[in-house]
């Protein structure tokens, strides 16, 4: 645990002291991002879809269909779209991520690194931690949005709602505040997944084997900790809308 | 003195590899370690380069004391030295010209802190692989190459920035007799050229006898022995009377 406290501090000072070349930071924005669109598009898509199925048949028993639009954005900007944008990446990225450096580790390339004087926290995390920071809270909205978008398509074509009752409550009952803890959490999920599978792809040891083992334990440690810090953050965000809502009644 | 090691100690678990270590390499000399394997002849390198820490001792590399020195002043020193790998530790996502570029491209030029010209970094790359008779493989991946050609790729990956010391991890191990004297060969065809100081660590004693200045016996985590090869095979050492008897080419048969 301390060590891998010790590889985020590491990592944000690498990345502060000495930029990685825009060229390291692009080409992983191209594998984190670029390559990860399709499957958050269809994540999200069929999401929606899913979503919008539910919320029409369990909330239609109670004549509530007309939160069908709302409960599919809510659901996807603050939950969903995070959780399983983070998710996705993790298993497309992640844990290649931690293959290609645990492969690097156990064949000495990230000691041949050390012995040119290279940084390996510089070279090769720092643009990995940058890239995810960047593009997996795009990748989030960007899921929401589809989510959005698959549920209207079933709440129109299936349940026949209009498009207004799908949409205008959404203009009352979305918020900034919604929208902020979606990217707050997308911002917190990318640091985490990314940092999770570097670190024990730094750590692999045991040769091919080893590194099989360090791509699972990657995988299950970032899956385990997102949904984790996914509570606590849910908790520690509405906690802090609760609070500035009563201040502003007050004034 | 280029390098100084003095009272290392590096344990791993339960297992204590160096006790007390002492070497001195001068400048300008190739000095061969020769020990069983396991006994900690690699980890003394991979201190000497600081990719590892000790747990104790000092390493000075001219008069930077790498054990103790700030991390900027460590990665100065170290952009001095190179190391061939045993696996050759090629990059395998670069290429054969990328991998030899790799440093260059990297750090730049030492002297005037800018970055090398493309023509230039292109006639360096052109010369260390022709150097280790690599041409026409510049495209190819590290995967492509058998392990003799990775081994070359990797000397010519050092050959390229012209470090002021050498270390080489088992150069040999692993290839056929032809391929190896021609990686010995090389070893001191760079060193003639870069008027590097090398330690080249090594289990084959013919090797040993073709690139050495200086032998030395690494024994029970210390150096045991150096000396010159003419006075080193004159030590009565078990280990030694065995590696002369190998030299000697003695048969089961005795013939």
């Amino acid at each position: 645990m301390g060590e891998y406290v010790s590889l985020i501090f590491d990592v944000i000072s690498a990345s502060v002291r000495q930029t990685p070349s825009w060229n390291l930071i692009r080409e992983q924005l191209y594998h984190i991002g670029v390559m990860s669109f399709s499957v958050v598009a269809i994540t999200g898509f069929t999401t929606g879809f899913v979503l919008a199925a539910q919320s029409f048949y369990q909330l239609g028993e109670k004549g509530l269909s007309a939160v069908t639009g709302v409960l599919v954005a809510k659901a996807m900007i603050t939950e969903l779209g995070p959780i399983l944008t983070a998710f996705m990446v993790t298993g497309r990225v992640g844990s290649a991520m931690c293959a290609e450096l645990g492969s690097m580790k156990v064949t000495e390339q990230i000691d041949a690194l050390r012995s040119m004087a290279i940084n390996p926290l510089s070279y090769l995390i720092a643009p990995r931690f940058i890239a995810g920071i960047f593009m997996i809270p795009l990748l989030t909205l960007f899921s929401a949005f589809m989510g959005i978008l698959g549920g209207y398509l079933i709440a129109i074509t299936l349940f026949h709602m209009p498009s207004s009752s799908y949409f205008d409550p959404m203009q009352i009952h979305i918020s900034l505040f919604d929208l902020a803890t979606g990217a707050i959490k997308a911002f917190i999920f990318g640091a985490l997944l990314v940092t999770v599978c570097c670190y024990k792809g730094m750590k692999t040891s045991g040769g091919a084997a080893g590194v099989g083992k360090a791509t699972t334990q990657s995988v299950v440690t970032s899956y385990i900790l997102i949904l984790i810090s996914d509570f606590f953050l849910t908790m520690a965000l509405n906690m802090i809308h609760q609070q500035m809502r009563y201040e502003w009644m007050r004034n | 003195m280029m390098i100084r090691v003095r009272n290392l100690w590096k344990r791993y678990g339960a297992i204590q590899v160096l006790t007390g270590l002492n070497l001195d390499v001068v400048q300008g000399e190739t000095l061969v370690i020769l020990g069983r394997s396991g006994v900690g002849k690699s980890v003394l390198l991979r201190q000497i380069i600081g990719i590892e820490k000790p747990d104790q001792g000092t390493i000075s590399v001219g008069d930077v004391d790498i054990t103790t020195c700030k991390k900027n002043v460590l990665y100065q020193t170290v952009k001095n030295m190179g190391m061939l790998f045993q696996s050759a530790a090629l990059f395998d996502s670069l290429n054969i010209e990328e991998n030899t570029a790799f440093y260059l491209r990297q750090h730049g030029d030492p002297l005037t802190q800018k970055p090398y010209s493309e023509s230039e970094i292109k006639r360096r790359v052109r010369e260390a692989l022709a150097m280790v008779a690599l041409e026409g493989t510049e495209k190819k991946m590290p995967s492509d190459l058998s392990g003799g050609m990775r081994k070359r790729a990797g000397l010519a990956r050092l050959i390229a920035y012209r470090p002021a010391i050498l270390l080489y991890d088992e150069p040999t191990t692993g290839l056929d007799p032809i391929t190896a004297q021609q990686i010995n060969e090389l070893i001191v065809q760079t060193q003639k050229e870069l008027k590097s100081t090398s330690i080249v660590v090594t289990h084959d004693i013919h090797s040993a006898l073709f690139i050495a200045d200086r032998l030395a016996l690494h024994k029970d985590g210390s150096i045991a022995y150096v000396a010159d090869p003419a006075t080193f095979f004159t030590i009565d050492d078990p280990i030694i009377h065995f590696l002369k008897d190998h030299l000697s080419h003695k048969t089961r048969k005795g013939s």
